[in-house]
This record gives structure tokens, sequence and C-alpha cells, in this order.
């Protein structure tokens, strides 16, 4: 296996880390701004991104910045803001053809680079604010996708889980905003929570691809600088929940399949020792086809076409979901909990753990083949304070027996089950 | 085994025609951890009436059978084929298409028996009456799923207004009442018409030894007995170029309404390049037009009829081919109004020799980035391969393009009776 070697450098206002890597056609560069996540701000949080990418005062209209995107070999430019625990993350990404494959090598990185700073530090700013028409037309948009979540059953299952099981705590907070806010956020308050933000934010640039590093770390240099000399991280730690009896919450609308979606609290994050052992255990439970979820649920019930798994590292959950009839949520749930209970009580083979682990470590060979998927890998670590080489994690995961399975599973607990059911809720 | 060179773009494929027929690429990318098998059939949801192997009469087989056969492959009478691959430690999946079913997995280690492992699952059917009955639950779970998503639903909903006979109109995965009527023969019926190696095709791409996996193919097929068959005699209704409706909506629980225009394309006449030739230049005008870059995207988006939602793509496969453009809107009826009318507008329409220029370099840069995908390269090199095209001749045959083509194209494409609109609409409006 061959994994690229990441350098990093602490820079003037920002983080570099560089990989140079002959796998791709591309370059792709990410820059990561990362806060606490709060309930003051979130909603100017999530319209950033898309009044960012809308104009800039080299290009001051949306056709003038994606017709120069479209010239320099259709480079491709997005942004998206998440949850990495109880931190907000905004993530630009762009992605631009290596210009050794072109018929005419044009310099097209350098040009694409000065777009990216553009829209990050130099965006249109008109008499101390951005562009209201641009403002105007994202909040609306903006209200449009809030509205539809609803829309996406799936998501809005997992939403309203999350909204129930974390109540008290920053995780349930929305990272697309609260249409409550849209009222006081104009041109001239969102550009000045814009300014906090460049101010405050840990900014982490990663460049990939076939690249000279030398050379990327100049360019990175004219374009990533930040005034203030220190990039200080602003790190918010998950809180714990204090344990509480067990939460069932069922919701009706007018849907044709019910939306079974179980919470529970692992009690293990990324860098505890364990870790590796939640994979391996996720791996039977949930994770793959050949998993107890999968097996049972689907296989040996036919009582839906997916049922599944995954967890959370930074805050600490574990997530069920399946699409069932309305009228099969008792027979459905019983069953999910059911293989719970047989994790631990060790109802599983050796064979199953290794099986298990050789799943998790293909994937995450395969996540790392990808720019963005090694990209959030070593993100990922970053946030967590601990960095571990790949192929340190592969021999971690090796080491895992049956009975450190069993030791996981005693440690997750069930904390909500939610239904999102049709209006009979089954009863014909 | 030859080897076709792509030198700008630093590729090669391995090709090789196995005795039995089957077609077999194999690209290497020995930088990559990761390699990715599939297999696929050129048979998927719209070949539901053929003459059966061996018989004279031609039958019609229940709607979504193509997909269910693709569910019950991968039971076995003593097993789930998802384990074996589990045990190899490879993630292994399956699609159907309206004209392709293909099975895959992806792997970075024992990548020889994951790819017997596809071809022996692939090749040796078992199907019982009790593991038909099973997947008949587990299929329309499925079914319920998707109609609980307004994208599919439009999506759907618009071909449907285009096409008035033809089984495109179908979906996929048939209904819960029509998977109902599968039998285990009819099973067994479709799969040996076309899962004959010389329907199929094998694409492998990443982490291998191009020669040793040839000789394995090889040597998997050559262990295996398949009578050679005749051409397979495949039937479809006549399909008028006008569309079955001009209008039609449904109404679903969303909170924002859709809106999306269809325009049926005639492909009867295109063959191998000259349909790769259509797919570029529609995405180019299109994209020219009505991407976020574009004149017709601005006012739209400029008078909140359209937000990130609105797309428009065009697909086009042996037997049928549409365009669809549309999205999420407040105000359905007028989106669905002013797009028509801009479809219209271009024949009137001149791209500049710069603007198209620029569109060039967008569909080559878009290229070469889904070259980093090993899937897409798998995927689109046999899609196209079924249509006589060569999916490395794509960066040559957009360098060709002029805006003369494109002149002459849209000469012919915008007829008001291959236009239809379709409509999502919140329960209470």
């Amino acid at each position: 296996m061959k994994i690229s070697k990441e350098s990093v450098y602490e820079k003037q206002g920002y983080r570099l880390h560089i990989l140079p890597s002959k796998k791709y056609k591309t370059v792709s560069i990410v820059a990561k701004l990362k806060a606490p996540l709060k309930r003051e701000g979130i909603t100017e949080r999530a319209l950033l991104p898309n009044v960012l990418q809308k104009a800039t005062n080299n290009h001051p209209n949306v056709r003038a910045l994606q017709s120069a995107l479209e010239n320099l070999y259709g480079t491709g430019f997005s942004s998206d803001g998440t949850k990495k625990g109880e931190n907000h993350v905004l993530s630009f990404r762009m992605e631009v053809v290596n210009e050794a494959y072109l018929t005419n090598q044009e310099p097209i990185l350098e040009k694409a680079m000065q777009i990216f700073s553009d829209v990050l530090f130099n965006p249109k700013v008109e008499q101390g604010g951005f562009d209201e028409a641009i403002v105007n037309r994202e909040k609306q948009t903006l209200e449009q996708k809030i509205k539809s979540i609803k829309d996406d059953k799936m998501s809005y299952a997992n939403m309203r889980l999350i909204d129930h099981m974390c109540e008290d705590e920053p995780y349930a907070l929305h990272v697309h905003g609260y249409l409550e806010d849209f009222p006081a956020i104009n041109a001239e308050s969102l550009y000045e929570y814009y300014q906090g933000m460049i101010d405050r934010d840990l900014l982490d640039v990663y460049i990939i691809g076939d690249i000279e590093e030398k050379e990327m770390e100049k360019l990175a240099d004219q374009f990533f600088s930040r005034s203030r000399s220190e990039n200080k991280d602003n790190h918010q730690d998950s809180v714990a929940s204090g344990k509480r009896k067990v939460n069932e919450v069922i919701e009706k609308e007018d849907v044709n399949q019910g939306k079974l979606h179980i919470g529970y609290r692992t009690n293990i994050k990324f860098g505890d020792d364990d870790y590796f052992a939640l994979q391996v255990f996720n791996g039977i439970f949930g994770g793959f086809p050949s998993s107890k979820l999968f097996m049972n649920v689907r296989e040996k019930h036919s009582l839906a076409y997916y049922a599944a798994s995954r967890f959370e590292s930074h805050k600490g959950l574990l997530l069920v979901f399946s699409g069932v009839d309305p009228k099969d949520f008792d027979q459905a749930k019983s069953i999910i909990l059911e293989q719970m209970e047989a994790m631990k009580s060790g109802d599983f083979s050796d064979a199953q753990v290794s099986e298990s682990m050789e799943q998790v470590i293909n994937q995450l060979q395969e996540t790392m083949d990808h720019a963005n998927g090694l990209i959030e890998v070593l993100y990922h670590q970053m946030l967590s304070g601990v960095s571990i080489p790949a192929k340190e994690i592969i021999e971690n995961v090796r080491k895992v027996k049956k009975e450190d399975v069993i030791k996981v599973a005693e440690k997750i607990e069930l904390d909500t089950v939610y239904f999102l059911t049709s209006q009979k809720g089954g009863e014909e | 085994m030859e080897e076709l060179v792509y030198k700008q773009l630093n590729e090669s494929v391995f090709q090789e025609t196995m005795d039995n027929g089957l077609k077999v690429f194999l690209l290497s990318k020995p930088e990559m951890a990761k390699t990715y098998g599939i297999f696929t059939t050129n048979y998927g949801s719209i070949d539901q009436t053929f003459t059966p192997i061996g018989k004279e009469e031609k039958v019609s087989v229940p709607e979504g059978i193509a997909h269910f056969l693709e569910h019950k492959l991968f039971e076995k009478e003593d097993r789930d084929v998802f384990q074996d691959f589990t045990k190899l430690g490879a993630s292994a999946n399956a699609f159907t298409s309206f004209t392709k079913t293909a099975y895959l997995f992806s792997a970075t280690s024992q990548i020889e028996k994951n790819v017997d492992t596809l071809l022996d699952f692939v090749q040796e059917p078992y199907f019982s009456k009790e593991s038909v009955d099973k997947e008949k639950g587990i299929i329309a779970q499925e079914i319920r799923m998707y109609d609980d998503q307004p994208d599919w639903r439009a999506f759907f909903g618009t071909i449907q207004s285009m096409y008035d006979k033809h089984p495109v109109k179908v979906d996929i995965a048939g209904t819960v009442d029509s998977i109902q009527e599968i039998t285990k023969d009819d099973l067994y019926t479709c799969y040996e018409t076309f899962y004959h190696p010389s329907n199929m095709v094998l694409f492998v791409a990443g982490n291998i030894n191009p020669e040793e996996m040839m000789d394995q193919i090889r040597t998997n097929q050559s262990n295996k007995e398949f009578k050679e068959i005749p051409e397979i005699d495949r039937f479809y209704p006549e399909e008028s170029s006008s569309v079955a409706k001009a209008e039609d909506s449904i109404k679903m629980p969303v909170t924002t309404a859709k809106a999306m225009i269809g325009v049926k394309e005639d492909v009867s006449s295109l063959n191998g390049e000259e349909l790769l030739r259509a797919e570029l230049l529609s995405g180019m005008i299109l994209d020219f037009y009505f991407s976020r870059s574009g004149e017709f995207y601005e006012e739209l988006y400029k008078d909140d009829l359209i937000d990130d939602s609105f797309q428009f793509e065009t697909e086009l496969d042996r037997q049928f081919g549409f365009t669809i453009l549309g999205g999420d809107t407040r105000k359905p009826d007028e989106l669905a109004d002013r797009v028509k009318k801009m479809l219209h507008l271009l024949r009137e329409r001149k791209i500049s020799e710069e603007d198209f220029t620029r569109m060039k370099r967008k569909k080559i840069g878009q290229f070469m980035r889904a070259l980093n995908s090993l899937e897409f390269i798998a995927n689109q090199f046999t899609h196209y391969h079924t249509l006589g095209v060569d999916l490395f001749d794509v960066l040559p045959v957009i360098e060709s393009l002029t805006t003369a083509d494109a002149d002459k194209y849209v000469e012919h494409w915008i007829k008001e009776e291959r236009i239809s609109v379709f409509k999502v609409l919140p329960q209470d409006s």
C-alpha cells in the first residue's frame, strides 16, 4: 500500500498540509475553518459559504466567477458546513486539473488558487457590507433549504433523532441554521460575522496531488497567509449527557415507509484505546452487508431494504437506521435491540471478528485512495490531537480480539428510539 | 491480449475477447491501494419482451424482473455471496439500470480470489421458490423507500410523461404488485437469455498486473461451458417521437414544489460516435445557458424561480433518450413556462467562439477529474463500449467540436411536441 506522506507546516496565520501523490490527474486544495459549535452565529455561518462563493472584488458576480473557473478547465469549487463533534467546520474544496495532462500546458493552478484566496479573503464588499442583493437571495435559498429538509425522510429522521437524543447538548444544533435568525441578518451584520470568523477561526489548508512541495509551499504562502500571527486552536470538547432513562419518540408524517432510527452512546471517542475495537464492533453489528443488522432485519425477516449502523467518533454516538413498513415497528425494533444484546453477550465468532477487521482495513485503504477521503482522515486525527500513521491504525485494528469487542459492546448504552411513521402508524 | 495506449492521459487498457464471447478490459493503476471490478450484462429494465434462448415465441416478463434477478443472484443454495466477499475483505454491490445489470466489488487485498468470486457467482445461478418469495418483502420496502423520495418521483414522472408505450417508463424496480408475479422459472428464463458471456463485459481497474489477471480470467472462463447462442431478439413497442403528455403532476407531502421539463430525444439514427457527439454537445449547450455561469440560469435565479437544486442532464442510450431540466421552485408553472421558452430560443442564439472554447475546456476538465475514479472509468467505459464508443476517445472528440457543430445541433433539437412538463406539488396546494 502506498500512502502519501503528509508534511505539516505552521505558517503565518494558517497550518499547511502538503501531500505529494501520483494517484491523481488533479490537484485538490481544501481549506477548513473551525469554530466551536454554538447557537449564536450559527445561521450566519450556514449562510456564509454560499455568499462567499458568489462574488469577489475581482469577479463581482456569479457569472464572472463561474466563467473564470470554467476557463481554468472546469475547476471544481464547492463548500459545506459540518459538525465534527461539537465543532462547526466550514470546508472549501477546489479541484484543478494537473497542468501536465493538458495539451498546451497552461499555468492554471496559480490562477485557480488566486480565486480560492479571493473567495476566502477578498469577497465583494461595498460600503462596509456584502452585496445586499446576493445576501438577500442567499437568505431565500437557505430558507427554502431549511424548509425542504423534511422532504428527505432519511435525513429528516436522523435530524429528529439527534434533536431528541442530544436535546441539552450543542451537538443538537442545526448547522444549516434557524429561520428565526433571518430577520436580524443583513449584508452588514453578515460581513461583521465574516470578519470575526476570518480573524478567529482555526485555518487548515490541505494540498494533494502530483506536485512539487517547495513550489506548493510558496503558492500557499502567497494565497493563504493571514495577518494574525498565531493560528490558535479553539477546540470545544464534547459535553457528555447525564445518564437518563431511554427515550422513545414516535412522530407521524405522510409517508409510505417508516424510518426507524436508534441512537446509542458509545462512550468511546477517537484517540481512546478501544476506538479500534469499536470499529470492529460496528462492522459486526451493522457496518457491512455481512452484519447482524443486515442479516437479521433484512435477510432473515425481510422487513427492510436497508438496516445499518454508523458511529460518530468525536461525539461518541452509534446510530442505527432502517426503513420498515409502519406495521413492523415493534418487530424491527426488538430485532435490532436483540442484536445489540447478542453483541454484549459475545454471540459472534472469532471468524466474524477477523472478517470485520479486514473490512474495516479495506474501507480505510479505499477512503485514503481518494484525495478528499484522505484529507478527512487526516483532519479528523488532527482535531482529536492524536496522530496515528495509517500503518499503525491497521496494526491496531488487527490486534483487536473478541473480548475487546465484547467490552466495547458493554460500554454502549441505548439512548433514544425514534420512529417516523405514517399517519395511521401501521393500524390498517 | 491487446493493449490500447492513450498517451496524453498516460493510461493503457488491455482487452481480450474470451472464446465464449466475454469481453474483458483491464486497466492497471499501481499507485492505488484499491482494485475495482465490475461485471455487466447488457440487460436492463427495458428488456421486458424477448425470444427466450431455444424458444420460437416471444414472451413478456413481469415489470421489475431484471432488478429482482440482480438481488437473487447473490443468494446461493448454501450461502449469501455477500459473505464470500466479506471473508475476502472486499465490499460488493450491484445495480440495475434501464439497459444494464452490473455486479461489482472493490478490495485492497486478495484481488485474484475476488475476481473469481465475482465471475463465479454471476455465472452460477441458484433460484428457489422460497428465496424468490422471501425477496418480495425486501424489494417492496426498496420500492416504498423510492416512493417517499420526491426527486425520484419527479424524475420518473417526467419520463412517464414523455413516453407512452416504451418500457423506459416503467420503474426499474417494478411495482409492489408486479413483483408478486415473478417466479423462479421467470428468473431462469431471463438469466439464460441475457447472462450469456457474449452479452457481457468484465472491467477490472486498479492495483493489478494485467498479464497475470488476463491469464486467470481466461482459465476461469475456459473451465465453464456455455452453449453458443444466436443474437438475442428483443422487442420494443413502436414509440411516437412526440411526448405522451405535454403536462402532468402529482401531489406529495413536500414543502417545496418541483417543476421538471423533459425533452424526448430522438436516438433512432444515432450510433457510436454520433451518440457521443450528441451527448457532449447537448451537455455543453445546456451548460452554457443553464449552469451557474449561464445567462438563463442568472435570469431564473434572480427571479426567484430556481435555487441550488436546479439541475439538468441528458441521457442517450440504446432505444431511448431524454433531457431533463428542473428542480425545487416556489412557482412551478412559471418556471416551466420560462424554461420552455428558453429552450425554444436556443435555435435563434449563437454561442461565440470564445464561449464555446470555455465550454470545451470545462468538459475536458470535468472528464479529467472523473478519471481519478476507478469506478467512473470502469462503469463509463463499459457503458460506452456497449454503445460502440471508446471512453478515452471522449477527449479527442471534445477537442474536435466546433461552433458549427453546436449550431447544427440546436437546429433540430427543440420541438414543442417533444417537450413535457412534470410537477410535484405540495399536498395542500
